[in-house]
């Protein structure tokens, strides 16, 4: 680019003083600086201009080797943008780091089209809206027996949910035309509930069946009998049958968690032999009377000498 | 990654007092760790346009968070313009047309 007299590059007289060159370099370099003009090219090369003949007229000694015709316009120009821009970082990846405010950055296309008002029906665009997602935690019984739950999701907007009886833990429902507005005339979004299921303290659920620890005194177990046993749907009957003992799994039948197709899953009910706590004088007599007539050994399985020194 | 005192060094006309301040006024965001600063490149590119704006142009402090922000919606605008005109270019040629034979239809009413 052909070099103009620094004088004219900043507009001022061959008699301005230092203060009016200065100003003037000021009110001119903050119209064309690059940074503050990305994209323009001529900016660019007029904030060049600019700082060369500020360069001359800002320097005594230069701008009077000037005068006397001893460097041209060019002569004091140093390499002023040797360094990267900032304008090369700020309009690629890096540059989000320095969004203006929460809000600013518009993530797609959407909100570019929404920035000027319009959504996108204007655009011809017809789309189902965006999907919200939630997270619901539901008690475990809820979880087996099924309830209606109200989803906070913003202090003004709630949402009813109808928790399937069975829903399991990670289960995702759909809720048709509860997400977000559709754009164009299209259909609403969908909002997608993940359940949670919290674990209950005597409930283990694996798929549809239900386990649960039972205890039992030693008399049930020995003699069996009818005793109540807890289900999620509420206590039942179950017969224990004699000479039962800790580990017995039992099976309630249907007593499970229900499944979409209207069948359940069962109930395993693991015995656990209970003693009288802290020892019952009577049972402790029996006991040191008791001479069976067919000895036995619990801990036969185990093998001689396993695990002893 | 470069540290606070590289870039007292890396920027001609910048005090580490200054520097300082301007971190505190978040018009820097170097990544803060154990062992102090650590700026990017376009961390230091950002010091320099301050120091220009600051010292060459003499913006003001007061000014200086009005126009930092304003800037920073002006390139947050252009990302997405880029994004934008490079998801057009993407486009199968004859939409291309279309659309550009509309853009400027627009251009003409306004």
């Amino acid at each position: 680019m052909a070099q103009r007299n620094p004088y004219e590059v900043l507009g001022v007289g061959k008699d301005a003083g230092a203060e009016d060159i200065r100003r003037a370099y000021r009110r001119l370099a903050k119209q064309h600086h690059p940074d503050l003009n990305p994209g323009n090219k001529q900016a660019e090369g007029r904030f060049k201009e600019l700082n060369a003949a500020n360069d001359i007229l800002s320097d005594e000694k230069k701008r009077a080797r000037y005068d006397r015709g001893e460097i041209d316009e060019t002569g004091a120009e140093k390499p002023q943008y040797a360094h990267a821009n900032y304008r090369d970082f700020a309009e690629g990846a890096p540059g989000a780091k320095y969004h203006a405010a929460e809000g600013m950055e518009p993530g797609d296309l959407d909100d570019i089209l929404a920035m000027f008002g319009r959504g996108t029906r204007g655009a011809n665009l017809r789309m189902p809206g965006e999907d919200f997602r939630y997270v619901l935690t539901v008690d475990f019984l809820d979880a087996v027996n099924g309830a209606k739950r109200r989803l906070t999701l913003a202090p003004d907007k709630s949402l009813d949910v109808t928790i399937p009886a069975g829903v399991r833990d990670g289960q995702i429902l759909r809720l048709k035309g509860q997400g977000g507005e559709g754009i164009g005339g299209g259909p609403r979004g969908d909002a997608l509930i993940e359940i949670h299921v919290a674990p209950h303290p005597l409930f283990r659920r694996e798929g549809d069946d239900i386990h649960l620890d039972l205890p039992v005194t030693l008399a049930e177990a020995q003699l069996g009998g009818k005793i109540s046993v807890p289900t999620p749907a509420g206590d039942v009957t179950m017969t224990v049958p004699p000479h039962s003992n800790t580990g017995g799994i039992l099976r309630l039948k249907g007593k499970g968690a229900p499944r979409p197709d209207g069948s359940r899953g069962d109930q395993y009910v693991a015995l656990k032999v209970v003693l009288p706590e802290g020892g019952d004088p009577e049972l402790t007599e029996f006991l040191r009377k008791w001479a069976p007539k067919h000895p036995y050994d619990p801990r036969r399985e185990m093998g001689r000498g396993a695990g002893k020194p | 990654m470069i540290s606070f005192e590289a870039v007292c060094r890396m920027v001609e006309g910048i005090e580490p007092r200054e520097l300082e301040r301007w971190i505190d006024e978040r018009w820097v965001l170097p990544e803060s760790r154990s062992e102090g600063y650590v700026f990017r490149e376009i961390d230091v590119a950002r010091v320099r346009l301050i120091v220009e704006l600051r010292h060459d142009l003499a913006i003001g402090e007061e000014a200086m968070p009005v126009l930092l922000n304003l800037l920073d919606q002006l390139y947050a605008m252009r990302r997405r313009m880029k994004a934008l005109a490079d998801a057009l270019d993407a486009l199968p040629e004859e939409t291309r047309l279309a659309l550009r034979a509309s853009f400027d239809d627009g251009k003409e009413t306004e």
